[in-house]
């Protein structure tokens, strides 16, 4: 398995970022502050920033570094994506495969089928550690409704179906989240998702986490050369990275809802890290942007074993194993994609 | 792994002087430079040799020397620092 490299984050306003021979130099008014060589990289995410030389947007092309660009809340911007290349041929397959309906769903439906199931875990697995601080009861059933919409999703053979399914599974699962948050229940509560702004302090956080889980993941599906803007389950739209959405899909749950909920109940983040808006959107502070890309980065080196492929790797790398088993699938070296099933 | 570099190159001559810079230019490419003529760099083995490679081609084996010290993989614990320019480390959360 590959080696997990770093990324680095450039949070403060005002920065420059440069090349200089092997190295991406981070310049403050024309200051260095600081000056790190490219191959211990593995992407870079600025957020407010003031650019980046065409030079180091080359470099990070030529070398598979994924290089974004964010919002200060955390919103996506921009992406660096260099020549086409890579494997024509497995682009290929996957196009021919997306614009074929009962294929795709066949992909589809395993996506689904990983997002359903890792949200059950998480239910069953906050019953099993804190059985006496929750309502046992509810969650067992919403892990039973979720165990029952599995069943239906195996048998899904129409994408409007799947996406229903998905959907009715989805806000079962949003429904009980709140019960899973243990600490500082009066200013982190969950009641339903919403985006586009955020409206809570939970939200926001999510909405956070899930972008830089997007750009791990298109990240990752560019390394093993798949188009990561041509879905299965999201339909193709300009710009939007359905692919990277679609693998996204499994991992929520457990790698991101589950990040967040320990970084509340852990007393990671305080709530007067976050404001609200005259619109009701909420916005958080430097610094609970800080705190969360940190312990981002370091769940991002924990060990695990890999469900299918039992091997040892770090959680940074799921998404990576994640895109190249789809690969492996699409060009027709297994039979089936196994999507990331935690246990 | 963490590699570290140092070297010694001859600066009487003007040929000298550019072996130097030329030097440096290279350890720059590869690691963090923590002292004058001291590098750290996080490489892996193919990285090694090509650093190890491109700096035999530059020096003046008769006036220069290199030295790598190869620090393995749990390097952390056998550095301290003490005093100023205090480095950073690479495969840390790197936020700036």
């Amino acid at each position: 398995m590959r080696k997990l490299l770093n990324t680095i984050y450039v949070t403060s306003p005002n920065t420059y970022l440069s090349l200089d021979g092997e190295n991406i130099v981070i310049l403050k008014e024309d200051q260095e502050v600081s000056r790190i060589p490219l191959h211990n990289l593995e992407g870079i995410v600025a957020f407010g920033y003031t650019g980046a030389s065409p030079a180091l947007m080359g470099a990070c092309a030529k070398r598979n570094i994924a290089l974004s660009f964010m919002k200060p809340s955390g919103k996506f911007l921009a992406r660096v994506v260099g020549e086409v290349r890579g494997n024509v041929t497995l682009r290929k397959a996957q196009y021919r495969l997306a614009d074929n309906k009962e294929q795709s769903i066949q992909i589809a439906k395993n996506f689904i089928l990983g997002k359903i199931y890792n949200a059950r875990w998480v239910i069953e697995r906050a019953t099993r550690d804190y059985a006496i601080r929750l309502d046992v009861d509810q969650l067992k059933k919403v892990s039973k409704v979720l165990a029952n919409s599995l069943q239906f999703v195996d048998q899904c053979e129409d994408l409007e179906q799947l996406r229903g399914f998905e959907g009715e599974a989805a806000s079962q699962y949003f429904s009980v989240l709140d019960e899973l948050i243990l600490q500082q229940k009066e200013s982190f509560y969950f009641n339903c998702r919403n985006k586009r702004p955020p409206l809570d302090n939970v939200n926001a956080m999510l909405s956070f986490v899930y972008t830089l889980l997007a750009h791990d993941v298109a990240a990752a599906l560019e390394t093993v050369g798949l188009d990561p803007y041509v879905g299965f389950l999201h339909r193709d739209r300009p710009g939007r990275i359905s692919l990277a959405l679609d693998l996204m899909e499994e991992m929520r749950a457990v790698y991101a809802d589950r990040f967040v909920i320990s970084l509340i109940n852990k007393r990671e983040v305080k709530a007067e890290g976050f404001t609200q808006k005259e619109n009701g959107a909420v916005i958080m502070d430097d610094d609970t942007r800080k705190i969360i890309l940190k312990a981002w980065q370091s769940r991002k080196q924990e060990i695990i074993t890999h469900p299918f492929l039992q091997e040892k790797l770090e959680w940074g790398l799921v998404p990576y194993a994640q895109a190249m088993l789809l690969a492996r699938f699409i060009r027709g070296d297994l039979d089936g994609y196994p999507p990331f099933m935690w246990k | 792994m963490l590699v570290l570099i140092t070297y010694d190159v001859n600066t009487e001559t003007a040929l000298g002087r550019k072996r130097l810079r030329q030097v440096a230019k290279q350890c720059v490419n590869y690691g963090q430079r923590v002292q004058n003529s001291v590098f750290e760099c996080v490489l892996d083995a193919a990285k090694c040799r090509e650093v190890q490679h491109k700096l035999e081609q530059i020096i003046d084996k008769e006036k220069d020397s290199l030295r790598f010290y190869y620090l393995g993989n749990n390097y952390k614990s056998k550095i301290i620092h003490i005093g100023t320019k205090e480095s950073f480390d690479v495969e840390d959360t790197i936020i700036i």
